[in-house]
Parts: structure tokens; sequence; C-alpha cells
């Protein structure tokens, strides 16, 4: 493989190799919180800060963490930057962490940040895993930031908390309940497909 | 009387699958075929009500009374992972046959959110110790449900001539969201 230039290793993460829609890593929180553009917005932030700090650490210490335990290894310090993100989120801004539950601590086992950790930065120098970890970080964000507002502007005609729909406008129950997680994350890989062998042929 | 709502609240009504979004990644990833959906179903609900039940012990009787419940997650990974890891070497020893039937299914069970996912919960919805077994059965066996019902669509499914596009995932991810249309129903009957 071609050796990329450090750009090549941000850009990556966004498009190329992005974590949901080519990847399809870490589907669990992409699905479950993003009834609310707010929420969506709020997971993918904290998802890359942990990434980021985890990439940190486990790219520094890629030399002394013995192969046998380098994954228990590398789960306790995601879990650890998980805490702090978590009391975090629940200090500053209570409400979005009351609405998220459980899938703030489920962060821990989001298969991207294992995932990067053992392909990425267990091997490569900080600050390409920085680059990296940023990369996927934002690739994540992106695409919860628009699957969630697809979500919310059908589900509940808002978008932000912000009304944007027409007066008449009926509200699309079913896309702020689970089945319109499924169908809209469906039809975003499906247009990710179709516009990648639009671009290849 | 209960005990009969949270196992059937966390078998169907609020499917960890379908409803919850948890243990998407093996839902894709191991429902191609029937017989190999229901040994994973089965491993992951065994972890799950032994996970469930020492998860509740742990922090119920240690961290809790020392005040540690910041340190939470840390620890449930920790008793997630070593768990799996017990329980693989345990059939191994008892039963070369499951063993080799569940094969790579096990250490994949550690990072399946279903699990913590239900450690947590149980902690969150302030369960005792026989609840969080009840809802710990209740959920490995709406996992397991929706993994075979999962499974058996997508063998049909081969047969099928889908768009380019939504080949794999695409489609995958719209069958499960017509499932959890379907699991909605459920939703009325307690």
């Amino acid at each position: 493989m071609k050796e990329k230039t450090a750009i090549q290793e941000f850009v990556k993460g966004i498009w190329d190799e992005n974590p949901i829609l080519v990847q399809l890593l870490g589907l669990c929180p992409t699905l479950a919180v993003t009834t609310a553009a707010e929420n969506g917005l709020a997971m993918g932030m904290a998802a890359t800060f942990v990434l980021l700090c985890s990439s940190f650490l486990v790219s520094m210490f890629r030399k002394v963490i013995p192969g046998q335990v380098r994954i228990a290894a590398y789960i306790v310090i995601i879990a650890t930057f998980v805490t702090i993100a978590d009391r975090f989120l629940a200090a500053f801004v209570p409400d979005i962490s009351k609405s998220l539950g459980p899938f703030i601590p489920l962060i821990i086992v989001n298969c991207i940040i294992l995932g990067r950790q053992e392909a990425f930065a267990s091997k490569n120098g900080i600050g390409r895993s920085l680059l990296d970890a940023l990369g996927m970080g934002l690739g994540f964000t992106l695409v919860l930031l628009v699957l969630s507002s697809i979500r919310e502007i059908l589900g509940s005609g808002t978008w932000f908390g912000m009304n944007i729909m027409w007066e008449s406008f009926a509200e699309w129950g079913v896309m702020s309940q689970a089945p319109g997680a499924f169908i809209t994350l469906g039809c975003l890989i499906a247009g990710a497909n179709w516009i990648n062998a639009r671009r290849k042929a | 009387m209960n005990l009969l709502v949270i196992f059937i609240g966390a078998a169907l009504i609020n499917n960890f699958v379908l409803q919850q979004f948890l243990g998407i990644c093996p839902f894709v990833g191991v429902s191609k075929k029937v017989d190999s959906a229901f040994s994973m179903g089965m491993a992951t609900t065994f972890v799950m009500v032994i996970a469930a039940m020492v998860t509740w012990l742990v922090y119920n009787l240690i961290l809790v009374p020392f005040n540690l419940q910041i340190l939470q997650y840390v620890a449930f990974i920790l008793i997630i992972a070593s768990l799996v890891q017990f329980v693989e070497m345990f059939i191994r020893k008892v039963s070369k046959p499951l063993y080799d039937a569940l094969g790579i299914f096990l250490p994949l069970i550690t990072t399946n959110c279903a699990i913590l996912g239900l450690a947590l919960t149980s902690v969150l919805k302030e369960y005792s110790f026989t609840e969080t077994l009840i809802y710990g059965v209740g959920a490995g066996i709406g996992f397991t449900l929706a993994l075979v019902i999962m499974a058996g669509i997508r063998e049909e499914l081969e047969l099928v001539d889908v768009p380019k596009s939504f080949q794999g995932a695409a489609i995958t991810m719209i069958i499960a969201g017509s499932l959890a249309l379907a699991f909605m129903g459920f939703a009325g009957i307690i």
C-alpha cells in the first residue's frame, strides 16, 4: 500500500473509510441517539473526544503495552476517557446527558474506537494517530448530524429545536422511533454506495 | 407478575436489538445463516445472564458501599471482558462440541453493547437481584429471537434481485426497520 500523506490520513475518515457508511462500525449509538440533531451532535463530539484522547495515549504507549493484553489495556484507557466525557456532559449539559442515557457509557464498546486503536494508533506515531482519530471522529459526527437532522425534521418538524417546517406539516411519527432510524440509515448507506459506484465508473 | 412484565418487556416490547439498538454489530454481522445466528444468540444470552448477575453483585456489594460509583464503567467492562474469557475456557473444558459450534463468536461478545447496556440499564432502573436475573434472560431471548428472524429473512434474500446500491448492509437496515415496525405492535400487550 502506498504511504499516505498526513492530509490523506485525515481526510480518509470523512468519506473513503467513513466509519459508519463504509466500515459499518459503531451502529448502535448511530441508530439510538439520532432522534434529534442536538443529541446526534453531542454524541458525535463525545465519541470524537474519547477517540482523540485514547488514540493519543495508545499511540504514545504502543511500544510499552504487551501484545497479549493490549485489548484489555485499550478498553481500560477508553473506559477512563468515557467516564470523563460522561461526567463532563452531566455537569454542563444535563438535559442532553439525560436523553442520551446509557449511550454515553456505551461509547466504551463502540467498535470504531477500539477498531482505530487496534488498526491504527497501535502501529503509528502520535501525530498521525491524532489526525486519523480526528478524521474518523469527524466522519462519525457528520453522519450522525445528517441522520439526526433528517429524523428530527421529518419526525418532529424541527431542527435543533427550531420550527422549520410549514404550518400544516404532519409529523412522520415513525421517524423518531426505532424503524425510522433503521430505514433512514439504510437509505444513507445505499446513497453512499451509489455515489461511490458512480465515482468509480 | 412484576417479573413476568419485566421478562416480556425485555424480550418483546423493548426488544434489545430492534427497539433499543443494542447489539447491532452482531445483528448485522452474524445474521447470514439461521444456525450460526442461533448459536450466537445462545452464547450471548448465556454471557448476558451471568454478566447481569455479577455486575449487580459488584455494583451493590462493592461499588455502592465504598462510594465508588464513578468507577462503574471501568469495573463493568473489566468484569464483562474477564467473564467472556472465563466462559470461553469453561466451555472448552466442559463441552468441546459446543465450543467448536460457538467458535469465534465468544470473544466477539465482549464488544457486544447489549451486555454492557444490560448491566447499565439494570443499575439505572434499580432492579433487585431477581429482577436483574429475569431482565437478563428476557433480553437474551429477545436478542436471539431478533437474530434468528433476521437470519431467516436474509437466507431468503439471497434469491432476490436487490438493487445494486442496496445490496449488503443497506437492505439489512431496511429489513430491520420493517421488523422494528412489526415489534412496535407488541407495545400494547402489558
